[in-house]
């Protein structure tokens, strides 16, 4: 328990400072945000009254403590190019990335649990050697990649789904998740391949410790071994890899939300980056960055539960 | 124990060998001008002519496949080399000397690792624009964290070794044991950290430029292509599939090549 | 009950000839030791018997019967029947032949669970009474312990319940003192000799050490390079050994060092 608090204080100084470096980041940024909502020709008074509207004839420390406060009452900011509380620009897309990460990271573990297991299970024979020559190919394909193929293959040859065709949750749970399989499918492909190597690599190695013999010298048989000791054994150093690619799931959702064009926070990041709309960006780092603390945080603490070596040695 | 062959190794250099000899070719002579347009001989498939086809302008695929993936590799290398240079030189400093500054450092490493490196270089695109150079830049930097915890780990690991203390005892100074005695030890550790590194840079690359966000026009690059042969993918989908095949092959060859090297050196220990 | 008739063993990787035509054989709640040092084939051996050699490894050659059954040209169906049941096994290494991950209690009555229908309640239960017989202090406790809050004793101890709880007619112990200190080497001993006069369970014990194997065996069988160069009571071997290599290994042990760790 005392493991766990200090994670958490832990967690909660390094939320600060990524929030603090991200805000402080964004603020260094030569030009006025002023010139570009009014316009050039603006009077001076006008603009002093928007600097003092968006607080920004305050001085820095001041103004990050007026942004930090104002995120816990969920006031995000001003977004400069929709004039418009960053937190209504968000709202809705937030939904959408999360579900993108949540239906392939879930993707990942579906495909690479049994192949990974399968493939460990009869290593040396036609199946594995020929899985894991594609396995490999498959970890180069980039995941944008793999989404233009699909959007050819199963867009417009099959035409399993409208390229292009999104349809909001809101209004249509079913057709929405029939859309966003396939995006889902195109990140998650790469990282499951990934994943399956590590496995089989793990099992493997896992067979060749001393209690799997003692496992056999039981009556067990190899399947048997394998689901009641090596598994477990196994899955270990996958979680950590597991916290590395949900992380990477919710980062690659950005790109992938551009080919398969989802109205998710991806998109809205790289529109506000070239539209210089800081407030914007600077929220959704955060985010992103909070998340994969926490993801970190939370794999160091489920390792306490899995592996009880370690929750003795704190 | 019979030996085995290391079919990773093996295939892995013969498909890098041929892209780097492609990429290569590309640089001294390509069939076509990658940029000469042809509005007689547009969205073409692949021919004995044009082996790859050719785009919406009529450029020939095959000569801008080439020039992309030149393009690519370079930012690829330079990347791995800003980053694995640094790392070595922070990565050994710290191990070497430790102290507070090594705690802090590689505390922010571990901190700076666990994010996706397209989030950062996005955010550090954001701030300083985008480009080709400015790409190599900010991956290059980004890269800098993983390769000195790597070379740190490493070189923690060899100070304690025998050796170490021998070359002490005969008189060498700390940074000839260092560079001369320790450093040399962690390049077999490196060199397939650097190969997963320069697949790394590749993806990231591609993505971003495929984003519109890294490299800008007139630069070459594959990722650049795949954005625009989106467009033309049902009328000329051999445009998107060679510059996709292109980033496929040199990732697979690479990432082949650092398997191999992984596998070899567990066998070595054991 | 056990019979080796000209055993022996190849490894197909490189071809090394690790047994080579052996033959001995066993009497029920017989204890037979088999002494050799590190490469001799004995650790091949006792593994042949348990029928845990990877078949697509090795070639085998001769027969090993078991209660009538050939472990070695028999259906791996039927090698699974046998395992655990009639047939127990301790390894050499406690630390690393417990599962880490898995508490002390289950693995012991793990065979009850892969060969009887017996419910979850009578197996602890069981489990409890073997582990109190093998001097396991605090049962009900120990049972929820993982193995690496345990002393390397007690896991060998837990090893040992485990080999034993399914009542085996033969029980393999692969060096099992070796890993232990002195004392506690003479305390798993002592539980062994025990165990075996209690009840009608075999012993083949594999050790290199021959005073541990004079004190505990009454039967010898010394292996060398792949070979049993010479078998007999205890007493006699020791006494007055016949080979060669046999009155080497006598010359060497230490007068007073009885229970001497290499």
């Amino acid at each position: 328990m005392r493991y766990v608090l200090k994670k958490l204080a832990l967690l909660l100084l390094t939320l600060l400072i990524i929030s603090l470096l991200a805000f402080l980041a964004f603020q260094v940024i030569p030009g006025d945000p002023t010139t570009k909502m009014l316009g050039s020709e603006a009077t001076p008074e006008r603009v002093a009254a928007l600097r003092a509207e968006l607080g920004l004839d305050q001085p820095v420390l001041a103004r990050y403590w007026h942004w930090l406060t104002g995120c816990f009452k969920g006031e995000l900011g001003l977004s400069y190019s929709y004039f418009q509380p960053v937190e209504t620009v968000l709202s809705g897309k937030i939904q959408v990335t999360a579900w993108l990460s949540g239906l392939a990271f879930l993707l990942v573990i579906v495909l690479a649990l049994p192949v990974g297991v399968l493939l460990a299970r009869f290593e040396g024979g036609p199946v594995d050697k020929a899985m894991t020559v594609l396995n490999q190919i498959v970890m180069s394909v980039p995941a944008f990649f793999i989404g233009i193929l699909f959007t050819y293959l199963f867009g417009l040859v099959l035409r399993w789904f409208v390229p292009g065709g999104y349809v909001s949750w809101r209004a249509d749970m079913g057709a929405f998740l029939r859309y966003m399989i396939f995006p889902a499918l195109a990140v998650a492909l790469p990282k499951a391949a990934m994943c399956v190597k590590l496995l089989r690599s793990s099992i493997l190695q896992e067979l060749d410790q001393d209690y799997v013999r003692t496992g056999y010298s039981r009556g067990r048989s190899r399947g048997s071994v394998l689901r009641h000791h090596v598994l477990r054994n196994a899955v270990i150093p996958t979680i950590t890899f597991l916290a590395v690619t949900l992380a990477d799931i919710v980062a690659g959702s950005i790109i992938i939300e551009q080919v398969f064009s989802l109205p998710g926070i991806g998109r809205l990041l790289l529109l506000s980056i070239s539209n210089r709309d800081f407030p914007v960006v600077q929220v959704i780092v955060v985010l992103i960055a909070s998340l994969v603390v926490i993801i970190n945080f939370l794999a160091d603490i489920s390792y306490q539960y899995i592996d009880p070596r370690i929750r003795l040695d704190r | 124990m019979k030996k085995r062959r290391n079919y990773n190794l093996i295939l892995g250099l013969a498909l890098t060998c041929a892209m780097v000899g492609l990429i290569v070719m590309g640089w001294l002579w390509t069939p076509f001008d990658p940029n000469a347009m042809d509005p007689a001989s547009r969205l073409q498939s692949p021919s004995l002519t044009h082996l790859l086809g050719t785009d919406n302008f009529g450029r020939d695929i095959f000569s801008r496949v080439l020039q992309g993936a030149g393009a690519t590799f370079l930012i690829g290398v330079a990347v791995v080399l800003i980053g694995g240079v640094c790392g070595v030189l922070i990565g050994g400093f710290c191990g070497y000397y430790g102290g507070w500054l090594d705690d802090l450092l590689m505390r922010s490493a571990d901190i700076i690792t666990a994010f996706p490196s397209i989030l950062l270089a996005l955010v550090i695109i954001s701030l300083i624009g985008a480009g080709k150079y400015r790409i190599i830049i900010a991956l290059g930097v980004l890269f800098i964290p993983s390769f000195s915890r790597l070379v740190r780990g490493e070189v923690a690991r060899c100070k304690s070794q025998e050796y170490v203390a021998n070359a002490r005892l005969m008189g060498a100074k700390d940074l000839r044991v260092l560079f001369v005695h320790i450093l040399p030890n962690t390049f077999p550790v490196l060199l397939s950290s650097l190969a997963i590194g320069f697949n790394n840079a590749v993806l990231a690359e591609a993505s971003m430029s495929y984003l519109g966000i890294g490299v800008q026009p007139p630069d070459p690059s594959l990722g650049r292509m795949l954005s625009e042969a989106q467009t033309y993918f049902f009328s000329a989908p051999w445009y998107a599939l060679s510059a996709g095949c292109a980033i496929v092959l040199l990732i697979l060859g690479v990432g082949l090549i650092a398997d191999g090297l992984g596998g070899r050196r567990r066998r070595d220990r054991a | 009950m056990l019979e080796v008739k000209d055993l022996s063993i190849t490894f197909l990787d490189d071809g090394a000839k690790a047994v080579d035509s052996i033959s001995f054989s066993m009497a029920p709640g017989e204890r037979l030791g088999l002494v050799g040092e590190s490469g001799s084939g004995k650790t091949v051996t006792a593994l042949a018997i348990a029928g845990l050699l990877d078949r697509g490894r090795v070639r085998t050659e001769g027969q090993i019967l078991f209660q009538g059954l050939d472990i070695l040209s028999c259906k791996e169906s039927e090698l699974l029947k046998i395992r655990g049941k009639d047939v127990g096994m301790v390894f050499q290494e406690p630390m690393t032949s417990l599962d880490p991950l898995m508490r002390v209690g289950p693995q012991i009555e793990e065979s009850l669970r892969v060969h009887s229908k017996l419910t979850a309640r009578q197996r602890k239960a069981l489990a409890l009474q073997v582990m109190q017989h093998v001097d396991l202090p605090d049962p009900e406790t120990t049972y929820r312990k993982y193995p690496h809050q345990m002393s390397g004793g007690q896991r060998q101890r837990a090893m040992i319940a485990a080999a034993f709880i399914s009542r085996p007619k033969l029980l393999i112990c692969d060096e099992p003192t070796t890993a232990l200190d002195v004392t506690v080497q003479a305390q798993i001993l002592n539980l062994l000799l025990r165990i075996n006069e209690q009840s009608d369970v075999g012993l083949l014990f594999i050790s290199h050490d021959l005073s541990v194997v004079r004190r505990l065996c009454q039967r010898v069988a010394v292996m060398y390079k792949g070979r049993i160069v010479e078998t007999g009571p205890a007493e006699q071997v020791f006494s007055d050994p016949q080979h060669e290599y046999t009155q080497r290994l006598v010359a060497a042990i230490p007068s007073r060092g009885k229970g001497r760790r290499q």
